[in-house]
């Protein structure tokens, strides 16, 4: 399992009056390895604050993760003639590869809908983002479709009790990546919220890249594709030699 | 234990593919055909996103074919001269099907019609197979006396530029073989198969070879075609996942020695039965899937998938 660490650095004087999340970032990456089965992102945080603890309302803490978004294509399956085929499709142009929110308490009960919108928090508002190509019609019924598939997949996440704050203070949450995770620059992103609005957001980035043999494979593919079809072909007749060669050994 | 394909970008068991691997060899080795049209559809199966599937199959297919090849080479049921011709044919026919692919994609409905072409293809050759192989167990039963000689299609006995095939003991025009090639590569390219279980009963019923040397011929010709796939996909692609494919031929390979064996100690017309009624088996399941409602209406396709 790997463990990104986020350590509270409290060392910077605030403005007064202001709540902040302060970190430091001991692992900003993820290695996808050749037996990467998923990994489990640990974030710790603390909130700073100069000022006694407001006694009128309470701190939530909102942490998402979004993975690099990319083009796709939904698309929708009626019956035409007694088989079920594909008609009606819509294509997005930055759907999130993954998209993950833990939140202290559930959302519609910690944010208003106007810095949910602002932000951009909440995956219904994501979905708002995801910008499709041409006007369509029903595309939240598209969108909704995405949603609920990429959650089985566990590429979209919601964990509205994900996060646990201590004295108001100390925040933490553990987020599961599944193994078919996409390479590229995740965005983190901490909330910190108080009487339904955002009071401050903390943002960075985590990598998460192929190392090693994939790292080497997956390159020699894109850079040298015909001598990594060689490869493959030399590869797949070697080894059917050998099979080969090996059964008539033991025949004798 | 799981493994990471830096290609198809999941997390897989190991075991798995090369027991998928494994059970495709035998069935490879038995019947002479790549496994393609199983091992494709279990790809998908398992979560390999299917553009992957496809070439990745290819390249599997290379290993297997060429490890049961060899086997037939040595007891000499390859007619290579029929092999050659076959194989013209169906490189011209892959290089055309890319292209009636990328046509087909460009229209939105490649996978239905990729999945219509397994029902039809399918469909038509288990039936045609499963009859036959019934009506001639049916007589030898009956007659006591091994099968009548089969009788070629007449046609292909009045056509010209005529070659003696001394392996299969013929003697017909190039044609035939090209053009059954030439459609073979044509189906291999669009539907992600070697295209042996559409070529063994060509051969076999078309062209009239004895089925002794269908199977061994068949590889031959599979090898350089799903070889020659395999640098396209890998060229314009990028989808040929070497860490998939190597896990898949290393069960591949030592489940197509045991298939050949077991091949060859069989009656050519139980072959036939069998293979014919696992053709059927995957036409039924492929058919089924697109008649019954599926428990999601929607799907997703990311760039570059088919």
């Amino acid at each position: 399992m790997l463990r990104l660490l986020i350590i509270a650095t409290l060392l910077w004087a605030l403005p007064a009056g202001a709540e902040k999340v302060v970190l430091g970032l001991s692992q900003d990456e993820v290695a996808i390895t050749a037996t990467f089965d998923g990994s489990s992102l640990l974030i710790f945080g603390a909130v700073k604050r100069e000022e006694p603890l407001p006694q009128d309302s309470d701190l939530d803490v909102i942490i998402t993760v979004s993975g690099p978004p990319g083009p796709l294509d939904i698309r929708r399956k009626e019956r035409r003639m007694g088989i079920w085929v594909n008609t009606d499709s819509v294509h997005l142009l930055h759907a999130p590869s993954f998209y993950a929110v833990a939140s202290t308490r559930p959302l519609d009960q910690i944010l208003n809908m106007d810095d949910d919108q602002h932000h951009i928090i909440s995956v219904d508002y994501v979905m708002t983002t995801v910008g499709p190509a041409h006007a369509a019609p029903e595309l939240d019924v598209f969108t909704d479709a995405l949603v609920r598939i990429r959650s089985e997949a566990d590429l979209y996440q919601q964990h509205e009790t994900g996060v646990a704050l201590d004295q108001e203070t100390l925040f933490r949450t553990s987020l599961d990546l599944p193994a078919n995770l996409v390479e590229g620059i995740y965005s983190m992103r901490i909330f910190l919220v108080r009487d339904g609005a955002v009071v401050d957001r903390y943002d960075t980035t985590i990598e998460v890249h192929k190392v090693g043999m994939e790292r080497w494979l997956y390159n020699l593919a894109h850079e040298r594709p015909l001598a990594y079809g060689i490869m493959s072909l030399v590869i797949a007749i070697a080894a059917g030699w050998l099979a080969s060669a090996a059964f008539r050994m033991f025949q004798r | 234990m799981q493994i990471y394909l830096p290609i198809a970008e999941v997390s897989v068991n190991a075991f798995l593919l090369l027991g998928l691997g494994g059970l495709v060899g035998v069935l490879s080795g038995m019947f002479g055909v790549g496994g393609g049209f199983l091992m494709t559809p279990l790809l998908f199966f398992i979560g390999i996103p299917p553009a992957v599937a496809v070439a990745t199959e290819a390249n599997q297919i290379v290993a297997s074919s060429f490890s049961g090849v060899l086997a037939h080479f040595r007891r000499k049921t390859v007619d290579l001269r029929m092999g050659v011709v076959l194989l013209t044919g169906g490189l011209i026919g892959a290089a055309l099907g890319v292209k009636v692919f990328a046509l087909l994609k460009e229209m939105g409905q490649v996978d239905l019609l990729v999945k219509l072409c397994y029902v039809v293809f399918l469909g038509v050759i288990g039936g045609l197979m499963f009859v036959e192989s019934l009506n001639s167990i049916r007589k030898a039963r009956r007659v006591g006396a091994p099968a009548p000689r089969r009788r070629r299609a007449a046609w292909v006995q009045a056509l010209p530029l005529k070659i003696k095939f001394r392996t299969s003991g013929l003697y017909i025009s190039v044609i035939p073989p090209l053009l059954v090639g030439l459609f073979v590569g044509v189906l291999s390219a669009i539907m992600g198969v070697g295209g042996g279980f559409i070529m063994v009963p060509a051969m076999i019923y078309l062209l009239g070879m004895p089925t002794k040397v269908v199977v061994g011929t068949s590889l031959f010709q599979i090898i350089f075609v799903t070889g020659f796939s395999t640098l396209l996909h890998a060229t314009t692609n990028y989808t040929v996942d070497v860490v998939l494919a190597v896990l898949l031929l290393v069960g591949g390979v030592i489940g197509a020695q045991i298939g050949t064996r077991i091949g060859t100690r069989m009656k050519a017309e139980q072959l036939r039965i069998l293979l014919a009624g696992m053709v059927l088996l995957v036409c039924f399941k492929l058919g089924l899937d697109l008649l019954i409602e599926p428990s999601e209406l929607y799907s997703i396709g990311t760039e570059g998938g088919h």
